[in-house]
């Protein structure tokens, strides 16, 4: 039982911390709770809706203070996922947790290509912008040294 | 025309947002950043910040629309959400001092990774 709690936590430092960077936490909670704890897929996604929830009410006071919300574009986007969230979450109990476990793997594969994709994209852009700086250093430095 | 062609554009993307999340208990927010930034025209930081306070409420929703379906177990998630709260402070706290790019290629591969082992074996 003691180890189990570590485990938890654990799991939750890792999944935290990811989110905490803005990076879809759950995404990796809830197969680190499948894989490693052998909970049902069911409890792992209702563990996770939950977990995130003290989270992010800490950071969501610390972004409307820092007026980085735009809630124009709240209301029209809350209400419809609001809604679909519930059907969809009524919908998710009737699928069995192995079919339900095997549509998040789907879903996994997905979104990780997606976000691989994204990721090395904004690498190159960085990695131009960089150079870009450095070539027109470079030129500054030519014709300084041609004032010379 | 545009501007309602949009706003249905929004409202069915939000609606599949909320429907994924629930659906999967999470990973709405990785979809909702983009619609955020590519549709509707929010900036990326705001487009992050703006994501939390769409997915908030479509968590406790999902979370309590679970809870009534009898998937909750006060170990398991007193003792994640913990540790989510530290995790999540040092997330934040380290964000300026780690390479993102690097830890997003890693956490996409490990998505992937993870995706095949939950799909294939």
């Amino acid at each position: 039982m003691f180890f189990k709690i570590i485990v938890f936590i654990i799991i939750g430092i890792a999944g935290g911390f990811i989110g905490g960077m803005g990076m879809g936490g759950g995404t990796l909670l809830i197969p680190l709770l499948i894989l490693f704890t052998q909970t049902d897929q069911h409890l792992a996604q209702a563990v996770n809706l939950i977990a995130f929830i003290p989270m992010s009410a800490v950071a969501l006071i610390i972004h409307i203070r820092n007026k980085l919300v735009e809630f124009r574009h709240v209301l029209i986007t809350a209400l419809p996922a609001v809604t679909a969230s519930v059907l969809a979450s009524l919908l998710s109990k009737r699928v069995e947790g192995a079919d339900l476990s095997l549509y998040f793997g789907i879903f996994l594969m997905c979104l990780g290509v997606y976000q691989l994709v994204s990721a090395i994209i904004a690498l190159i852009k960085k990695k131009k912008s960089q150079e870009g700086k450095q070539s027109a250093e470079n030129k500054r430095e030519l014709s300084e040294n041609r004032q010379d | 025309m545009k501007k309602l062609l949009k706003k249905v554009v929004v409202v069915v993307c939000s609606a599949a947002v909320g429907f994924v999340n629930g659906f999967f208990g999470g990973g709405g927010g990785m979809l909702l950043v983009p619609l955020l930034e590519k549709v509707m025209k929010c900036p990326v930081k705001k487009s992050h910040a703006t994501a939390i306070a769409i997915i908030l409420p479509i968590s406790i929703a999902s979370a309590i629309t679970y809870i009534i379906n009898g998937y909750f177990d006060w170990t398991s998630v007193l003792s994640v959400s913990g540790g989510c709260i530290a995790g999540g402070a040092a997330g934040a706290l380290l964000l300026k001092k780690l390479p993102t790019g690097i830890v997003a290629v890693a956490f996409a591969l490990i998505m992937i990774g993870v995706g095949v082992k939950l799909t294939f074996f």
